[in-house]
């Protein structure tokens, strides 16, 4: 039990601080553009793909830097090009081009690499295990996606708390007009956000690539997860990602190692249901296999009892 | 959505000359006379199978509209209501066949739509209290949890392969069996037009104007003494009645109601017919359902990807047409009215003839792409318009480029043209109007 305690933490601090590294970037680029990126987990797909593909020609290290950056220019030019030329149209032209962007990249990636999964692999350096917890051997590129994840957690807090840029972004975060009107060239900064916004995306999916599956399919299973992370947090708040981010990673990894159901639960004090009966399907499923609805149930609850989110503070 | 604010109107209403009643209801008799004549002049078993899809279609995008359109609520779950109005309408003609509950089949939509608005009521007391963007998270994600708990519940969504039923075996009305397809049509185009015609009357209900209202500006609604919210609940609710009745009657015409119908896939689909065709007129989701029907299943026969291309489409839509097919065919029509329209003929031609050989050279690199990354296997020969080719070698690439490129410089220099033929015949149709 201690054992799957702990195992089952680390995995769930681990997968929150991988959606926390794609909900930052798209809690920035929503707060300072208004534009929910609905492409966003498909940045984090490309990464994947765009490291797999640079593992193979240059080997995994150069990939690991040069995935998001080439991702984060891709995305640049998407703003540039795109949205831009998208954006006065009004916010939901805008979220409609994400949306079909998302379509066509799912299509190009397959077109590309195929349905099938890619073989990315971990890399041979970090292919043993660091440590071991009880009976249970603890993968080192484990404990590496988390060193990435914090450090560039760190970093960021660093930037946006203590430096410049980081007084503009807040700045921007909340009063975008202000900032255009104090003379800073909003346009570009909007650029570069959500430049590095997807590449902080595509980070997450290089690192998560060869522990995950690098699929085709990868965007559409995080995407909505992503947003229930953004909304439960409260739209625009970085601080209420990241809590939000870590909740659902924990939540969701220790429900798939629960194997208990409403019937185990009842029968334990003797409460008995038959197997006609119209609610057995719930009576019987178990934590386990509602694990992937537990987001969104989350999701309802939070709208439910606070509409805004954890520390949401805007009406949008 | 500056455009959307437009009243609804169908311009398709011939000449002013008409005597009132029949102006106003002609394109009614009009629309009923189409669908009953529409079999006689395509008969075959796939014509008549496509027709049906699409007057599914049209019902499904129109009540979409409802959402996006008329109160401008962007969801991307409304496949849910439409899949649980399906389930409904299965559960309870599974029901009528073992003769528990004694209903026609004819009927068995409106149990589909009673089932779209009883979730509508559930869900849309959660989900409309916030409009805007939070509107449309919410959405995604009730549309994620209803789609994952098909999985899960396999007492009412009957696991992977779905629930099953007989359309023939119900209580028969006149001796209709419905087995044959086009029994089946003339049932789907009689409900199709009924909902067109319920749905176009509300939105000429001072409920319809309210829905207007919170659209443009929620805040002066809210002055004027409405409540926003509950404006958006109740076009929620009947929108999911309507989607119900467009589930019920894809219940009839399959036979067959499996958990894909309650996915994010029909939900996408149903959003980029509305959008397609145009959200800012009643008659654009119609114009959508039936382009986005016939693009699904005539593309997917002539290329393997046609699924980039719809969301290219999609993409070049939402990015130079926001109005949609609606709004480009209206733009015309004060031109129309006129009678200057033919003017813009020689100017559209000649921008058409570069526009389609630059579409030429982006669907080649496609399809070139296509063939030497996934058909790698294969021989890297092809043929792209009955025009043979090798994928590999580098003049057809280069033939490719040239395409694309020549296109589009001949395009932009075309376009000088059309902005002054579309001017003129702008002029020509003010003088007119203005003589008269």
């Amino acid at each position: 039990m201690l054992e799957l305690i702990v195992v089952s933490t680390l995995n769930g601090v681990l997968f929150g601080m991988l959606l926390f590294l794609m909900a930052s970037g798209l809690t920035l680029i929503f707060s300072m553009m208004g534009v929910l990126n609905f492409a966003h987990a498909s940045f984090y797909m490309l990464g994947a793909f765009f490291g797999f593909q640079l593992a193979r020609w240059v080997g995994f290290w150069p990939g690991l830097v040069l995935a998001p950056v080439l991702v984060g220019a891709l995305g640049a030019l998407v703003e540039r090009y795109g949205l831009r030329h998208v954006h006065r149209h009004g916010h939901v032209a805008e979220l409609l081009f994400t949306f079909g962007l998302a379509y066509v990249v799912e299509e190009v990636v397959q077109m590309i690499w195929g349905k099938l999964p890619a073989d990315y692999r971990v890399p041979e350096a970090l292919d043993f295990s660091a440590f071991t917890v009880f009976s249970t051997n603890y993968p080192a590129y484990k404990m590496f996606m988390l060193l990435i994840a914090i450090g560039i957690f760190v970093v960021l807090f660093a930037v946006l708390t203590r430096t410049r840029v980081g007084l503009i972004i807040q700045a921007a975060l909340s009063r975008p007009d202000m900032v255009a009107m104090l003379g800073h060239n909003v346009p570009r900064v909007f650029m570069l956000a959500f430049g590095c916004g997807t590449g902080l995306a595509a980070l997450a999916g290089v690192i998560a690539g060869p522990a995950l599956v690098t699929q085709s399919n990868m965007a559409a299973l995080l995407g909505p997860i992503l947003f229930v992370v953004v909304v439960v947090g409260g739209l625009g708040s970085l601080a209420g990602a990241f809590i939000a981010s870590l909740l659902i990673g924990l939540i969701q990894t220790f429900a798939v190692a629960l194997d208990i159901s409403l019937a185990d639960l009842f029968g334990t004090i003797g409460i008995t249901l038959g197997p006609d009966s119209f609610f057995s399907d719930i009576w019987r499923v178990t934590v386990a296999q509602i694990a992937p609805i537990i987001p969104y149930l989350l999701l309802v609850l939070v709208l439910i009892f606070r509409p805004r989110g954890l520390l949401g503070t805007r009406d949008t | 959505m500056s455009n959307a604010a437009k009243p609804a109107t169908w311009t398709a209403a011939p000449a002013a000359a008409m005597p009132g009643a029949l102006r106003r209801y002609g394109v009614w008799l009009v629309a009923a006379a189409v669908f009953v004549v529409l079999p006689h002049i395509f008969s075959s078993g796939t014509a008549l199978t496509v027709m049906s899809l699409m007057g599914i279609a049209i019902i499904f995008a129109l009540s979409y509209n409802m959402l996006l359109g008329q109160t401008g609520m962007l969801s991307f779950g409304h496949a849910v209501y439409y899949g649980l109005g399906a389930f409904c309408a299965v559960h309870v003609m599974n029901l009528a066949i073992r003769h528990i509950v004694p209903v026609p089949l004819v009927l068995i939509p409106l149990v589909g739509g009673a089932g779209g608005l009883l979730f509508g009521v559930v869900f849309g007391s959660v989900s409309t209290k916030r409009g805007g963007i939070a509107f449309a998270m919410i959405s995604l994600g009730l549309a994620e949890l209803v789609a994952s708990s098909a999985l899960i519940l396999r007492g009412f969504f009957g696991g992977e392969e779905g629930v099953t039923t007989n359309r023939t075996k119900l209580l028969r009305l006149f001796d209709w069996s419905f087995g044959p397809q086009v029994q089946v049509y003339y049932l789907i185009a009689a409900w199709c037009l009924v909902c067109m015609i319920a749905m176009y009357a509300l939105t000429r209900t001072p409920f319809g104007r309210m829905c207007n209202a919170v659209r443009d500006n929620p805040e002066r609604a809210q002055f004027v003494g409405y409540n926003p919210q509950m404006v958006r609940f109740i076009a929620f609710c009947l929108s999911g009645f309507f989607a119900g009745i467009a589930g019920g009657l894809a219940a009839i015409n399959f036979e067959i109601v499996n958990s894909s119908y309650v996915g994010l896939g029909p939900s996408g689909t149903v959003l980029i017919a509305a959008y397609l065709g145009g959200v800012g007129y009643f008659v654009g989701p119609v114009i959508g359902a039936v382009l986005v029907t016939y693009l699904q299943l005539m593309l997917s026969d002539a290329t393997e990807i046609w699924q980039l291309y719809f969301g290219l489409l999609f993409i070049a839509v939402v990015a130079f047409a926001p109005g949609g097919i609606a709004s480009l065919v209206m733009m015309h029509a004060p031109l129309w009215r006129a009678r200057v329209v033919h003017r813009l003929v020689p100017a559209y031609l000649l921008a058409l003839a570069p526009a389609l050989v630059m579409l030429a050279g982006i669907s080649l690199v496609i399809e070139m792409t296509f063939r030497l990354t996934v058909k790698a296997s294969e021989p890297s020969a092809m043929t792209f318009f009955h025009v043979p080719l090798d994928a590999a070698s580098v003049a057809s690439w280069l033939a490719a480029l040239l395409l694309i490129a020549g296109g589009f410089w001949l395009f932009r220099r075309s376009w000088p043209v059309v902005d002054r033929a579309w001017t003129e015949a702008r002029a020509a149709a003010k003088r007119q109007g203005s003589a008269s």
